[in-house]
């Protein structure tokens, strides 16, 4: 069993929480990803890790309401447990030896995104943030970002904070302006990191992105993840999750993500009926 | 007097029509009576050649005698001796090419029902026995063990008995390996499982689920926190593919996840959160034991029709006889000499069917067995809306790559002799680690060579 330390509700969607898991945060880096089981009758879920504290023995995942699991994680409340944990799997982020670098995140994937930020940084790197939000109350981690960054652009598709538009508008507008990156590393939604990659395919500018397709074990036994990059099968789990966006075929991944759409209602009504009724919460 | 019955008692066992239908276990299992009789068919042989057919050499006349003589706690005490999971072993072990084999009985007439009269006795024993764990003297020492399935269970409870303090690192949240994620409740039920397992945790081994060695810890920093030695059962999980268009299509799984969602996450429950494809039509691809766990899985789930698609003939099937009866009375339909060659999408991009050739038998390779020839022009389609691949595994990479100067073959098995000694002082394997994918009762062989290698090793280190 592991214990909520911390849960902070990042905005009306979106949790942060700190679980402790002492052996995990010792070895976490950014990019890698747990695997959690809330309960007994549970199933098993990915969430890419946010941010570590070794000191305290800490995990921080951020996660998005968008589903049974999700949902059921969010009716957990600090000093309470969920029942399984299991990391770091799959590969860290490489970030050695790069010196300029733009960090682009949409939605959720902000949260992702924000600790290869901060690794970036730490490792003198100059880093271009560019983060996206449907709209201003979604923001989330602004003023992190903003200390890791030597350029932090916000944007909102509605302009209802920052600049209106698209990541890949401002991705471009940095790009044409005559600022160079060794590299652009994109976490969010499949169909954002596509045009991304379309973006900076145009100007040739190497690109990392994090995959984020549907996972049982997330130790390499099933495939369930698996991708094909430049032509070739890989599993998500351990050969990822970051691939060179490139290569990606971003079609067939945003398919595989959809294998289940049919099923999920049921599976969000089944969860419900599993929440515990206002009131009846153990104290 | 001894039975002089030609023919084994028979194991009552679910009608193919109702049990098709259900997760629920097939075989019965023996009552008192028939264990009884079938017991008295045993001639107590004094070469006993049944003892060295069995992979951990349970002294198999000696626990029937018991058996035959109604005490069945003395059978159940001599069995465990040499078997930490005689529940499992009775149930799922292929005994027609191991301990029946070679019995006596078999010569004229069917071999005694070792196996059924091993889960008779195990059963009883889980059912029936009140006595509390008498816990071994410690011997001060500690041994890791990694991976919870039938390789590392047995190491584990051999060890445990001698004195060792043993902990188990499990990667997945529950303990058993093959025995959890890939075979089925209806040929093994999980709580048989759980409470053989935890009968070796009753005994002082320590279990640490959710640990995937080779992330959260290395091996080398298992010996920094004074484990002596390291067993390494980490099995053969790494599902193979063919290769052919169409295979990244929805609707298309690996054997490995299609059994690790209905066996581990109970899919096939309508309160699980785990979703599986409930197909109506669908095509297993292989010949194998797991092919056919995932086609009777796959008919439980709903589905009209099921093909196993087997490039050779029957005579070649890797499977168990008694399996391959059970798919067909259950309504598996084979399509053998067949080989797919693409999988066709439908119009929403879900798998829509499976072009395959027909095949024909050419000469024998060096695996011994006639190589499978394509028939020009015979291409065909496979109405499916789903794929199951169960074509094979190969041992996961990830303990390799983590531990430093580990032989290992170029197909990935860990290089071990007999006794599971590898390249490293101290680290030993076994399984299918070692092996590939094999049997069950090979693994807990291979536990049970290891956890005395292990002592002999531990032993002379320390004097």
């Amino acid at each position: 069993m592991y214990k909520i330390i911390k849960k902070v509700s990042l905005n009306p969607t979106v949790t942060l929480m700190d679980i402790y898991a002492p052996l995990i945060a010792k070895k976490a880096e950014p990019g890698q990803f747990i695997i959690l089981r809330v309960n007994d009758e549970g199933e098993r879920m990915p969430l890419t890790i946010a941010d570590y504290d070794r000191v305290r023995g800490t995990v921080t995942v951020i996660f998005q309401i968008v589903g049974a699991t999700t949902e059921l994680l969010n009716h957990k409340n600090e000093g309470e447990y969920i029942t399984d944990f299991v990391g770091p799997l799959g590969k860290a982020t490489h970030t050695k030896g790069l010196k300029r670098v733009a960090v682009v995140g949409g939605g959720v994937g902000s949260a992702i995104a924000y600790p290869v930020a901060k690794k970036l940084h730490s490792e003198g790197a100059v880093v271009h943030s560019v983060i996206g939000f449907r709209s201003k109350e979604l923001v989330i981690l602004e003023d992190e970002f903003g200390a890791v960054s030597d350029k932090l652009v916000i944007m909102t598709d509605d302009g209802s904070y920052g600049e209106k538009g698209l990541v890949t508008n401002a991705l471009k507008a940095l790009i044409e302006s005559g600022e160079e990156y060794d590299e652009v590393i994109v976490i969010g939604p499949l169909i954002m990191m596509k045009f991304v990659c379309l973006l900076t395919k145009e100007y040739g500018i190497k690109t990392t992105v994090s995959m984020n397709p549907i996972m049982i074990d997330g130790t390499g036994m099933c495939g369930g993840c698996r991708l094909t990059v430049g032509g070739e099968v890989k599993f998500a789990c351990v050969d990822g999750p970051d691939f060179d966006g490139h290569l990606v075929d971003f079609d067939e991944a945003m398919e595989r993500s959809a294998m289940y759409r049919p099923t999920e209602r049921n599976d969000y009504d089944k969860a419900c009926k599993l929440i515990p009724k206002e009131g009846k919460r153990d104290a | 007097m001894p039975n002089m019955s030609l023919k084994k008692n028979e194991m009552p066992v679910q009608e193919p029509s109702e049990r098709n239908k259900n997760f629920s276990e097939v075989a019965l299992g023996y009552t008192e009576e028939q264990a009884i009789d079938e017991a008295k068919r045993c001639l107590q042989c004094k070469h006993k050649p049944c003892v060295a057919g069995c992979p951990v050499y349970i002294e198999i006349p000696a626990f029937i005698k018991e058996v035959a003589e109604g005490n069945f706690d003395k059978a159940y005490e001599i069995i465990a001796r040499s078997s930490s999971l005689p529940a499992v072993c009775g149930r799922v072990c292929p005994q027609e090419v191991q301990c029946e084999q070679v019995c006596v009985r078999g010569i004229k007439g069917e071999p005694v029902a070792i196996g059924r009269l091993e889960r008779f006795v195990a059963d009883w024993y889980i059912e029936n026995n009140k006595k509390a764990v008498e816990k071994p003297v410690p011997n001060g020492h500690r041994v890791a063990v990694i991976g919870s399935g039938p390789a590392g269970l047995t190491c584990a409870g051999d060890l445990a008995k001698m004195g060792y303090a043993v902990t188990v690192f499990e990667a997945l949240h529950l303990a058993g390996g093959v025995l959890v994620y890939g075979i089925p409740e209806f040929r093994l039920p999980k709580a048989i499982v759980k409470k053989e397992i935890d009968a070796l945790i009753a005994l002082g081994v320590e279990l640490k689920t959710n640990m995937v060695v080779g992330k959260i810890q290395s091996v080398d920093e298992l010996f920094e926190e004074g484990y002596e030695a390291v067993f390494i059962g980490s099995g053969a999980g790494l599902p193979r593919f063919m290769r052919i268009k169409g295979e990244n299509l929805r609707g298309v799984y690996s054997a490995n996840e299609f059994l690790t969602r209905v066996n581990l996450m109970k899919a096939y429950k309508e309160d699980s959160l785990t979703p599986v494809l409930r197909a109506g039509r669908v095509a297993v691809v292989g010949g194998g034991n797991v092919a056919m766990d995932a086609a009777r899985c796959a008919k439980r789930l709903g589905a009209e029709e099921v093909y196993i698609v087997y490039r050779r003939s029957e005579t070649e099937l890797p499977a168990r006889a008694e399996e391959v009866e059970h798919a067909k009375e259950e309504g598996i339909i084979f399509k053998l000499l067949t080989n797919p060659i693409e999988i066709l999408p439908d119009e929403n991009r879900f798998v829509g069917g499976i072009k395959c050739v027909e095949m024909g038998l050419g000469e024998p390779d060096e695996s011994g067995r006639r190589r499978p020839i394509e028939k020009a022009g015979s291409e065909f389609v496979l109405d499916v809306e789903c794929v199951i691949m169960a074509i094979g595994t190969s041992p996961n990479p990830l303990i390799k790559s983590t531990t430093e100067n580990l032989a290992t073959e170029k197909w990935g098995g860990i290089i071990a002799d007999e006794q599971g000694r590898t390249s490293r002082e101290g680290v030993f394997a076994g399984g299918d680690a070692v092996t590939g994918a094999a049997t069950v009762i090979l693994a807990m062989g291979a536990g049970k060579a290891a956890a005395n290698a292990i002592d002999e090793y531990i032993t002379s280190k320390s004097q």
